[in-house]
């Protein structure tokens, strides 16, 4: 259907290719110094600030926002909501670039990467929630490749590999969601050993729940936020189907994203409750709290709500993305902002332009790998050999 | 917590029932250190900010030397922690008298460590004598015993490219196995640190305290704190003056992560009956209504072949009837014809 010529013949010289390679330059510039220098040559990280950005976005964001792959083939396989089935595959694809791009991010955040796999084979710490996490990530970005490959295999002809694939999805899609559940709410229960040092109004017994539910959310919205992305740049690779089930996607997810943030705002009053913080509300750390509470929890539950009621798909649109936003607050409070709380302001931390520049890096190579795989494989199209009959 | 006991553990963690391993938080059991555990009871009251227990701690551990010497006390003025470079820093704070007060930090050795709980490969070890220990041929340098600490102690290399380790106080593990005292311990002038059991350097402690009431507060840093630490401290003014948190509690830190850690083989197990039992229901659900579409179909077709049927007979007898009514017609118009030629002739 495309073909690689078509390609190259036109001009490699357009507005993303330049951006996106200034940026991957500059990145590779930091990986050397990254790698040669160590860690305090390009980050502002110290002994009292162990994690700062590229936790808090690389691996809490990224995680959190490829959540898309779990929730959709969820809602489609095991809720049997068909008429999504043309979202499944480039939220799977999402999600598989996602958690690659975590585990390559987080190789430059550890000390000794290449010495990530000696949880599994040289010694495992198992009272440790960073060994779940661990475990998890890795074996679910495993399911997610397998859960990718189809689509690679219809590209490349492989039709035995692909059949036998297809056949496990159900299997596939269980695990996948078993995974999720697991480590989206561990990436939370990271937080539960430092009560001293995360303030009280992030800090709940709920924290693991709170991270999972808010996944759904992201996982969610950023179905909508990127059908409505790629509908716009990548149209032309689009069937009828896909155009076809677009609305019906951005509704029908608009509607539970909804849901599960009322669910979640629920909760997350609850949380206070539980602990009975309310008298933090009044300080600044309070205001701030409930800017993250009213802003970017209610506000976009009341957002979606209304979009779905008047069928408004561009406003269900830009709420997807205030969501997404909003759920980058969230990590970004619980893993900097309301961490280390009770420090001076001297010994906080806040991120030199190295690390920004490498997280802005790590972004650009996902938005590249997706360019380059939505333009061969069948991701946004059905590949005419093997259609399926579906509802 | 003996070591059979982890080991167990760890071998049910490496089977996949990773939550087990966390011990239950509910358990009342209350670990108190193991027995003759090694202990440094700092009086904090004793303590003159003389930097000798710096110097002791640098020499031993074979630090690099430091860029300003231990004899320049001019640092005490800034507050300082612990970094990849010294072990222990001793920081000066005023009573509330005006008189200078010295505490001297380092890590305090829990009885169920933070940082050992934390990590992922085991990379820290609470030893029998009290030591909590670092292997770094194990580290993997992602920090998580930092973010874990409550005393803030572990320290990073942060400068170093290709073997980055954490650094932080050993109790001199190396030394008191040999019957040596801690550097820090050996090298103190005053009467400020005392090296013993934790039960006798409790024992001590409290006979101080009652000795002179006045002159301490009644309260044994370390006893209760995170569960109880191997380095104790007695001080005249409380302790939260002095930078040390009196809110974090006497709950290990184990047991702040055990509950969730426990969630994971219910949610592995629980999942996969109840995602499959969703899958089946919805499967029946498109399984009738493709059925009743069936159902529907197959009755609008044998209505429409009934109805069919029933026109084909009736146009049938109709045609029969015609076919029936010609003949007679034709009998009779033939009978008519022959009735008039008769009549003719």
């Amino acid at each position: 259907m495309f073909k690689l010529k078509d390609v190259l013949n036109r001009s490699l010289l357009t507005p993303f290719n330049i951006i996106a390679g200034v940026i991957i330059l500059i990145g590779l510039v930091i990986t050397a110094l990254r790698f040669f220098g160590g860690l305090a040559t390009v980050t502002n990280l110290s002994d009292y600030n162990p994690w700062g950005l590229w936790i808090g976005f690389d691996l809490l964001c990224g995680v959190a926002l490829a959540a898309g792959g779990y929730v959709t083939s969820a809602a489609v396989y095991i809720f049997g909501m068909k008429k999504y089935h043309s979202a499944v595959r480039p939220a799977i694809l999402t999600g598989f670039l996602g958690y690659a791009l975590v585990v390559l991010a987080l190789s430059y955040d550890v000390g000794r990467p290449w010495r990530l796999p000696y949880p599994f084979v040289v010694q495992a710490g198992t009272t440790s929630v960073l060994f779940e996490v661990g475990a998890c990530v890795l074996l679910y970005l495993l399911v997610l490749f397998v859960e990718f490959t189809p689509a690679a295999s219809e590209w490349l002809g492989f039709r035995r590999a692909r059949n036998l694939v297809v056949r496990l999805t159900m299997v596939l899609t269980i695990l996948g969601v078993i995974l999720s559940t697991l480590h989206q709410s561990s990436l939370g229960s990271l937080f539960l050993i430092a009560p001293s040092k995360l303030h009280p109004l992030w800090y709940s017994q709920y924290i693991p729940v709170f991270f999972f539910i808010s996944s759904i959310v992201a996982g969610l919205s950023m179905v909508i936020l990127e059908g409505s992305l790629t509908h716009r740049y990548f149209a032309d690779k689009m069937d009828e189907t896909h155009l076809r089930e677009k609305e019906d996607v951005v509704f029908g997810f608009g509607k539970a994203a909804s849901f599960v943030l009322a669910a979640y705002f629920a909760i997350k009053v609850f949380g206070i409750t539980m602990d009975n913080n309310w008298h933090y509300l009044s300080t600044g750390y309070g205001a701030w709290f409930l800017v993250e509470l009213l802003g970017f929890v209610a506000l976009p539950c009341l957002l979606y709500s209304v979009g779905v009621r008047d069928r408004n798909i561009k406003l269900i649109k830009w709420t997807s993305a205030l969501a997404v936003l909003g759920i980058m607050v969230n990590r970004f409070n619980v893993c900097l902002v309301a961490f280390n709380w009770h420090l001076p302001s001297s010994e906080r931390y806040f991120p030199s332009w190295m690390e920004i520049g490498l997280s802005l890096f790590i972004v650009t190579v996902g938005v590249a790998a997706f360019k380059f795989i939505v333009t061969f494989m069948p991701i946004l199209y059905e590949h005419p050999e093997y259609k399926t009959p579906h509802a | 917590m003996s070591i059979s006991r982890r080991g167990f553990l760890a071998w049910m963690g490496a089977a996949g029932i990773t939550a087990l391993s966390a011990r239950a938080g509910a358990t009342p059991r209350h670990f108190e250190g193991y027995p003759q555990s090694l202990c440094v009871l700092h009086d904090i009251t004793l303590c003159i900010g003389c930097r000798s227990c710096e110097a002791g701690c640098n020499k031993v551990n074979e630090l690099p030397a430091p860029a300003v010497p231990f004899t320049d006390l001019t640092v005490l003025d800034k507050k300082r922690r612990t970094n990849a470079k010294a072990y222990t820093v001793v920081n000066k704070f005023t009573s509330p008298g005006g008189n200078p007060i010295f505490v001297k930090n380092q890590c305090n050795h829990c009885l169920e460590p933070a940082c050992a709980s934390a990590c992922f490969v085991r990379a820290f070890s609470k030893n029998g004598d009290g030591s909590v220990t670092y292997d770094s041929s194990v580290c993997v340098g992602c920090r998580y015993c930092m973010i874990a600490c409550p005393f803030e102690i572990p320290t990073y290399e942060y400068d170093e490219p290709f073997t980055p380790r954490i650094m932080k106080c050993t109790l001199c593990h190396p030394r008191i196995t040999k019957g040596l005292l801690p550097g820090c311990v050996e090298a103190c002038p005053t009467e400020a640190l005392s090296f013993g059991t934790r039960e006798d350097m409790l024992k001590l402690a409290r006979e101080r305290i009652n000795k002179y009431p006045g002159r301490y507060v009644d309260h044994i840093y370390g006893e209760h704190e995170m569960g109880g630490t191997n380095w104790l401290y007695l001080s005249g003014v409380p302790f939260r003056t002095l930078g040390m948190r009196e809110d974090l509690g006497i709950t290990p830190a184990p047991d702040l992560t055990s509950g969730a850690l426990a969630t994971v083989p219910m949610v592995a197990a629980l999942w996969p009956a109840l995602l499959t039992g969703i899958y089946a229901i919805s499967k029946r659900r498109e399984k009738m209504l493709s059925g009743d579409k069936q159902d529907a179909i197959a009755k609008a077709v044998a209505e429409a072949n009934a109805k069919s049927q029933a026109a084909l007979t009736a146009a049938l007898d109709k045609a029969k009837k015609e076919k029936e009514d010609s003949v007679k017609k034709a009998v009779k118009a033939a009978l008519e014809q022959s009735a008039q030629k008769t009549q003719a002739q």
